[in-house]
């Protein structure tokens, strides 16, 4: 039904309108014809939904213990485990000493378990450009997973995906919100 | 085959519902000194039903919007003209009024004929005047053109009323967001969705004869770029390797993709032969290299690159070799836009704690930043490359607006949506 717009081009005949003065040479109306409104007026694509199962399922940082499904002691306070993001300083992929105890417990983890795995999500805070983030981002999750491949971890547990600024784990554009987003989350998979 | 399948595809799919009504304000925040006076007087409206858009309104909102032009409001006519022969010039030049457009619409089993002639007050005389026919659903396009070949004609550019913008829009609820790919009218009218998804969707590049637009799509939980077709809603996914999959920009014949990819370890940028679908490498650092952009003439790449420790703009031949810097002032310059004739390239430009638009010189590498947000990013240059459209921040609310090359004149475009980025600008 729409293809019919494509067929009734959009014509246009320019024509002498009654001119009122002597300027009215110079007005001579030029021939002009626009092409048929074609493209995305019929396009109706829309989405696509098939987002690969992907439903209302949140991401990581959701609740205090994200990976808690895996085992208890990703829930235990007093378990380094139970720490699954690590957060980096401006413009900067570099491990801060903090997260090195929380990355090791990670690595000493996987070692025991290596029927696990895990994706670093790498993001970066809003400022820049975002496909700078992006590349940003991944160098942050990569210098994660360097550390805990020189510890021993198989490349086949570990996943590396960075989202840049897009998927933020605080909303707010402060400098707080900036710090919380400059991180990598570890997001076990499960068996 | 195809063709039917079009058809098929179509008759599937149904009439499009719009998703979103992009109600847009606009707030010229800066005007040039100089806009010329013009009057466009409510066109007349003849049809047993009524005409559904109301053509002169938006002309008028479009010449406004450009800047260039100061336009009257209805309350301060002099007169309602609709035909050459009505108009008293005396009365417009009482009021220092320029330029007077009048015109009619009229219905015509269902067509439209629009009519509308452009006066020089001072003269007195004709400087143009058209007829055309419009389908009820194509009258606000007919009403951009209308505003094309006017301001083409007092101002001697063409102009870009009739494009299309294309950006990402994303709603949120809770932790929940929804990316949606969506393209308008450069008024923000129209908007339509071409994909959704749940996960990211990123850096919308429209195809040279403005028929496709390349993207990034995270729905798989992993980068991946695509290319749809935007009259059919086929799309064709041409990068999924290990890691980034980023930053597509078309070459300007067409043929290639140029890229970011970090399959062989750090981001570099590779070129993908559409037809062959044969990638090539062009640079091998051991830095981020990303955001390629093709200068007009397909002879170069520009690209951001940190190699130097912050990120800056480099140049080589679209070929690869030799990489040379080209931004020496500030410590963030990044994602590069050519500007359509080659000779500048906006950039966004960070100080430190501030990202703004800035446009260099390509012949004197002169750099002059344009905007004074706080965080402005994504530059696009309208296809007659006097505005360049890019994304702005106030507080909670995302906006995109625009800008004339020399900063002067700014608009704000105000959706109804508090999230939306990364405008490109249909060629």
């Amino acid at each position: 039904m729409k293809l019919n717009k494509t067929v009734l081009a959009l014509a246009i005949s320019a024509v002498i309108l009654s001119g009122c003065s002597e300027d009215e040479k110079d007005a001579s109306l030029v021939d002009g014809t626009q092409n048929a409104a074609s493209g995305i007026n019929d396009a109706s694509t829309s989405g696509f939904n098939n987002g690969a199962g992907v439903s209302g399922s949140e991401m990581g940082g959701s609740g205090m213990y994200p990976n808690a499904g895996i085992g208890p002691e990703f829930s235990d306070p007093n378990n380094p485990l139970s720490k699954s993001t690590i957060y980096f300083m401006l413009d900067s992929s570099q491990v801060q000493d903090d997260f090195v105890p929380v990355i090791a417990a990670h690595a000493q983890y996987l070692l025991a378990h290596p029927d696990q795995h895990v994706v670093m999500e790498g993001h970066g805070d809003e400022r820049g450009s975002r496909e700078y983030n992006i590349a940003l981002g991944e160098q942050r999750a990569k210098s994660v997973a360097s550390m805990m491949k020189v510890q021993g971890v198989a490349d086949g547990q570990l996943n590396v995906v960075s989202y840049g600024e897009e998927k933020p784990a605080s909303f707010e554009h402060d400098e707080a919100s900036w710090e919380l987003n400059r991180r990598v989350e570890l997001v076990y998979q499960g068996k | 085959m195809n063709f039917f399948r079009k058809i098929l595809l179509m008759c599937l799919v149904g009439f499009y519902v719009p998703s979103s009504y992009a109600e847009l304000t606009i707030e010229i925040t800066e005007g040039i000194e100089s806009a010329l006076p013009i009057s466009v007087v409510p066109f007349a409206m003849q049809g047993p039903s009524g005409v559904p858009v109301d053509v002169s309104f938006i002309v008028d909102a479009d010449l406004g919007r450009s800047g260039y032009f100061k336009t009257l409001d209805k309350q301060s006519m002099p007169g309602r003209p609709s035909t050459a022969e009505e108009v008293q010039f005396k009365d417009w030049q009482a009021i220092g009024q320029n330029y007077l457009v009048i015109g009619q619409v009229t219905e015509d089993r269902g067509q439209y004929n629009v009519q509308f002639q452009l006066f020089d007050v001072y003269k007195s005389g004709q400087l143009m005047g058209f007829r055309m026919t419009s389908s009820a659903a194509d009258l606000r396009r007919t009403a951009h053109h209308i505003s094309d070949l006017i301001f083409e004609k007092l101002t001697g550019k063409k102009g870009v009323f009739s494009g299309r913008i294309a950006y990402i829009n994303s709603s949120r609820q809770g932790r929940q967001s929804n990316h949606m790919l969506q393209i308008s009218d450069a008024d923000g009218f129209n908007a339509q969705t071409i994909a959704s998804s749940v996960e990211p969707l990123m850096s919308p590049a429209w195809s040279p004869d403005g028929r496709k637009i390349a993207y990034v799509s995270f729905e798989k939980k992993s980068a991946a770029i695509y290319i749809q077709t935007l009259a059919t809603g086929d799309r064709a996914r041409v990068a999924e390797f290990p890691g980034i999959n980023g930053a597509p920009s078309w070459s300007p014949d067409g043929t290639k993709l140029a890229l970011t990819l970090s399959k062989d370890g750090s981001p570099d940028i590779y070129t993908l032969n559409l037809l062959t679908r044969s990638l090539t490498k062009l640079t091998n650092s051991f830095a981020i290299d990303t955001e390629p952009t093709w200068s007009p003439d397909g002879s170069s790449i520009v690209f951001t690159s940190d190699r130097g420790g912050k990120p800056q703009l480099y140049i080589m031949s679209s070929q690869g070799g030799e990489q040379k810097r080209l931004t020496f002032s500030g410590s963030y310059n990044a994602r590069a836009s050519f500007s359509p004739d080659g000779k500048n390239i906006a950039m966004v430009h960070g100080n430190g704690s501030d990202y703004r638009i800035a446009v260099m010189d390509m012949a004197t590498k002169s750099v002059n930043v344009i905007t004074d947000g706080r965080s402005d990013e994504s530059p696009s240059f309208a296809p007659n490359g006097s505005t360049i459209l890019y994304a702005s921040r106030k507080g909670n609310v995302a906006y995109l607006s625009a800008v004339s090359l020399d900063g002067k004149m700014q608009q704000k475009l105000v959706f109804d949506s508090n999230d939306i980025r990364e405008p490109a600008w249909s060629p």
